[in-house]
C-alpha cells in the first residue's frame, strides 16, 4: 500500500497547478460569463503536449500513465470545468478509443493531429431517443462498396462545432441491437454531408461547446470505420466510459476543491457577530464534512486510476469514482456557495459557476441512475 | 557557450506561516520549490541558441527535484552538490561551495538569482564572482547581447536602468523580467526522469574543508523574529497658520521634504 505519487507524478503536479493559477483561473470567470470557447487555454495545452496526454510516443504523445491523467484533470477542472470538459472529450472520450480499439492505419493517420492539438476531438453517441439507452442510436451506417452512407443526428456533442474529428456511433444492422452498432470516425473539414446544427444555451459549462451535428448522406471511407469490424461499436463505448468516468468523478472532485478552498478563504476573512465565520461552530462543521468528503472521492478517483494502470479491472470503481464524485462536487458547491451568504449568488464570486458547473458531473457519461445499475449489476452479476 | 545557472530549492513562501510564538517558519507541509528568480534565469539561458546549459545546486537530496525540473525544462545537464560536509553552510559557505564547483565546470557565464525567498540575502551571487575574481552585474533585467567574448546587459536601478557590458567569463544575477514564465511539456518532464543527476561530494571540489559547511559559515543566528511597527495617526490641533506650520515640520522631520 503506497499512497505517494511518483517523483515524475509530483513534479506534474507541480507545473500544472501551477500552470492552471496562472494561464486559466484569471480566464474561467470571463470563459462562463461570455460564453467563451476556451481556445486560449487549448492552446497552451496542446503546446505543453497535454492534449495528447493519452496517446503512445510512437504516435506523437506523452504516454502517460492514468494516475497522471488523472492529476491533470483533476487540476485543470479546479480552475475552470468547461476548459476541462472540452479537453477531456478530446483526450479520454476522442483519443482513447483510437489508442485502444484503432487499426494500425487508422492510429497512423489521425492520432500524430490529435497529440499535437492540430486536431481537436470529440465524440456522438447521444441522440434526440437514445441517452441513456445508448443501443437505441438511429444513425444508420449502410456499406456502399468502398464507403459507408451515414444518416442521422446527434445531440449535445461536447465540442460537435468545433472538432476537427469525431468519433460518431451508429448502427450498421439495426435488427442486431447493441450487437449491430458500429464507431466511425469522421475528419469533420473533409467529409461532405457533415453539418453543424444547434448550439446548446446552457446552465454550467457555458464555455464549453456543446452542439447538434448532423449527417446527410455523409460518406466515409471504409477504412474509418474504428477496429475495422462492424458490430464492435457498443463494446468501444463502453470501454471508452469505464475509463471516462474516472475524468468525470476527478472533475468533480476538482470543482468541489475549487469551493472548498474558496469556502476557507472566506470563513477567515467574513465577520458576523463580533468574530470571524471560522468561530461559529456550524461553519466549522460545513468545512469538516466537505474535506472529509472530497478526500474520499479523490483518493476513488486516484484508486480506479491506479488499477487501471495495473492493467486489472477497474469499471465497478470507476462507476463508483464517477457517482460519489459527482456528488461530492454538488455538496461542496452548495455548501461552499452557503457559506458565502448572498456574494455566492453573485457573479462577482466563482461560487455560482462552481454550483452550475458541478450538476452535469451527475448527468453525462452516464447519470448517477446508472452510475447504480453499474455497480449493481458488478455486486449482483450479470445473470440478475 | 556553457552556461550554469546556480539554483536553490526553497519552501513556497506564500504558502509558509510564520509561529507568531516563536518567530520561526513552520516548514510542515510547506511544498519546496525551484527559487522563482533562479527559474527565471534558467529560462533566460535556454532562450540563448547553442548554449550548454548547466544546473547546479548545492542542498540536501531532495533539491535533486528542483534539478529535474530544470532537465524537463531543457537544461542540458544537472549537478547537485550534495555531502554532509555542507550542511549548516551561511551563504559565506555557499557561495564558496558553489564557486569551487563552478571552477571545476568552468563557464563562459553564470546567471544567479537575484535574491532566494526564504534566505533572502542576494549575497550568494556577488559573492561567487568575488571568490572567482569575476566581473559581475546584479539585477539584471535582460540581456541585450551576448557573444564569445563578452555580454551586454541591462540592470536595474532605482531610478530606471543601466546597461553595461561585460567580459566572458562573467557572473550576473537576474530578476523575474530577464525573461517571459514557461511551463516545461510532459515529454520534458519524461525526459528529465530518464537522465542522471551528477552528485558532487566535497572531495569531487578540490576544496579547503575549513571553508565548508558550519565550519566555514561564520553567521550565527541567535533569534530571528518578524518585527512589528504600529502607525499611529496624530490629530494637529490649533489654526490654519499653527497647523500648516506643524505639519511642516512634520514633513522636513520624516524627510518627505527639504528644509
Ligand atoms: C453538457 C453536456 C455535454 C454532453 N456531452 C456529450 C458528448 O460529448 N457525447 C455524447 O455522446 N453525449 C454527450 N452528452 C449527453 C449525455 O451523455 C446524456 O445527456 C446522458 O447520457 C443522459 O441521457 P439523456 O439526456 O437522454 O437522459 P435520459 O436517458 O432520458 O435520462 C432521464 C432520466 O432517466 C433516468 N434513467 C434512464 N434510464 C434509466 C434506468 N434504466 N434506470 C433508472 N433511471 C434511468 C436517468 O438517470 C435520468 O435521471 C452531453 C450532455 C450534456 C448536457
Ligand atoms: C544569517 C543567516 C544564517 C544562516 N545560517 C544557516 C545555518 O546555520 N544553517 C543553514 O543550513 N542555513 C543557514 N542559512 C541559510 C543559508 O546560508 C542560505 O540560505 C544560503 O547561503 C543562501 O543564501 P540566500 O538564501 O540568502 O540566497 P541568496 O543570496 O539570496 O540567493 C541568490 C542566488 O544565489 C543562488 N543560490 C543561493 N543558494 C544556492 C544554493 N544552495 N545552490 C545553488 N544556488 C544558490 C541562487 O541563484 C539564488 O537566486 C543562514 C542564512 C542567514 C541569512
Amino acid at each position: 500500500m503506497d499512497f505517494n505519487f511518483t517523483k515524475k507524478q509530483h513534479l506534474l503536479k507541480q507545473t500544472i497547478d501551477e500552470f492552471c493559477e496562472k494561464e486559466i483561473v484569471p480566464y474561467a470567470d470571463d470563459i462562463d460569463h461570455e460564453q467563451i470557447f476556451p481556445e486560449k487555454q487549448i492552446k497552451l495545452l496542446s503546446k505543453m503536449g497535454i492534449m495528447g496526454m493519452s496517446i503512445p510516443k510512437e504516435y506523437g504523445g506523452a504516454e502517460l500513465d492514468n494516475v497522471s491523467q488523472t492529476i491533470i484533470m483533476e487540476a485543470v477542472s479546479k480552475a475552470c470545468a468547461s476548459t476541462s470538459v472540452t479537453m477531456g472529450a478530446h483526450t479520454s472520450l476522442t483519443c482513447f478509443p483510437l489508442v485502444a480499439y484503432g487499426t494500425k492505419d487508422q492510429k497512423q493517420r489521425f492520432l500524430p493531429k490529435l497529440a499535437s492539438g492540430e486536431y481537436l476531438g470529440a465524440f456522438a453517441l447521444t441522440e434526440p431517443n437514445a441517452g441513456s439507452d445508448a443501443s437505441n442510436v438511429e444513425t444508420t451506417a449502410v456499406k456502399d462498396g468502398d464507403e459507408y452512407i451515414i444518416n442521422g443526428s446527434k445531440i449535445f456533442i461536447t465540442n460537435g462545432g468545433k472538432a476537427d474529428l469525431i468519433n460518431i456511433v451508429a448502427t450498421t444492422d439495426k435488427s442486431k441491437k447493441h450487437h449491430g452498432i458500429s464507431i466511425f470516425t469522421v475528419e469533420t473539414k473533409k467529409a461532405k454531408g457533415f453539418e453543424i446544427g444547434k448550439k446548446e444555451d446552457k446552465l454550467g459549462l457555458r464555455g464549453s461547446n456543446t452542439n447538434e451535428i448532423i449527417f446527410k448522406d455523409m460518406r466515409l471511407p471504409k477504412e474509418n470505420l474504428v477496429g475495422g469490424i462492424e458490430g464492435m461499436g457498443f463494446k468501444i463505448a463502453m470501454g471508452v466510459f469505464d475509463s471516462g468516468r474516472i475524468g468525470i468523478g476527478v472533475q468533480g472532485v476538482g470543482i468541489a476543491q475549487a469551493a472548498f478552498d474558496k469556502a476557507l478563504q472566506y470563513v477567515n476573512e467574513r465577520e458576523q457577530f463580533g468574530r470571524k465565520l471560522a468561530k461559529f461552530q456550524a461553519m466549522q462543521f460545513y468545512l469538516a464534512d466537505m474535506a472529509t468528503r472530497i478526500e474520499a472521492a479523490r483518493l476513488l478517483c486516484y484508486k480506479a486510476a491506479f488499477i487501471k494502470d495495473q492493467k486489472k479491472k477497474y469499471a465497478q470503481v470507476a462507476a463508483m469514482a464517477k457517482l460519489y464524485g459527482s456528488e461530492v462536487a454538488m455538496y461542496c458547491s452548495r455548501l461552499s456557495l452557503q457559506i458565502h451568504g448572498g456574494y455566492g449568488f453573485i457573479k462577482d464570486y466563482p461560487l455560482e459557476r462552481f454550483y452550475r458547473d458541478a450538476k452535469i458531473t451527475e448527468i453525462y457519461e452516464g447519470t448517477s441512475e446508472i452510475m447504480k445499475l453499474v455497480i449493481a449489476a458488478n455486486l449482483l452479476g450479470k445473470g440478475f | 557557450m556553457k552556461i550554469v545557472v546556480c539554483m536553490k530549492q526553497v519552501p513556497d513562501t506564500n504558502e509558509i506561516k510564520i509561529d507568531q510564538k516563536t518567530g520561526t517558519l513552520q516548514r510542515e507541509g510547506v511544498p519546496s520549490i525551484m527559487n522563482p528568480e533562479d527559474k527565471h534565469a534558467l529560462l533566460a539561458a535556454l532562450n540563448i541558441k547553442d548554449a550548454e546549459v548547466i544546473a547546479l545546486s548545492m542542498g540536501p537530496p531532495q533539491a535533486e527535484m528542483i534539478l529535474r525540473e530544470a532537465l524537463a525544462y531543457g537544461a542540458n545537464k544537472a549537478i547537485l552538490l550534495c555531502d554532509f560536509a555542507f550542511a549548516g553552510s551561511d551563504t559565506a559557505a555557499t557561495s564558496y561551495t558553489l564557486s569551487k564547483a563552478i571552477e571545476k565546470i568552468n563557464p563562459d557565464l553564470i546567471v544567479c538569482g537575484r535574491q532566494a525567498i526564504d534566505g533572502d540575502t542576494a549575497q550568494v551571487g556577488p559573492q561567487i564572482a568575488e571568490l572567482l575574481n569575476l566581473p559581475q552585474a546584479t539585477y539584471v533585467q535582460k540581456i541585450i547581447k551576448l557573444d564569445n567574448e563578452k555580454v551586454e546587459i541591462q540592470k536595474e536601478t532605482e531610478i530606471g536602468y543601466d546597461i553595461m557590458e561585460l567580459n566572458l567569463p562573467a557572473l550576473i544575477t537576474c530578476t523575474n523580467d530577464i525573461s517571459e514564465i514557461d511551463y516545461p511539456s510532459l515529454q520534458g518532464i519524461s525526459k528529465a526522469f530518464e537522465e542522471n543527476i551528477e552528485t558532487w561530494k566535497a572531495t569531487d571540489l578540490k576544496a579547503d574543508k575549513e571553508r565548508l559547511g558550519l565550519n566555514g559559515s561564520p553567521t550565527w543566528v541567535n533569534k530571528s523574529f518578524t518585527p512589528t511597527h504600529q502607525r499611529q495617526g496624530n490629530i494637529l490641533k490649533g489654526n490654519v497658520k499653527e497647523l500648516a506650520k506643524q505639519l511642516a515640520k512634520e514633513f522636513i522631520r520624516k524627510e518627505i521634504v527639504k528644509e
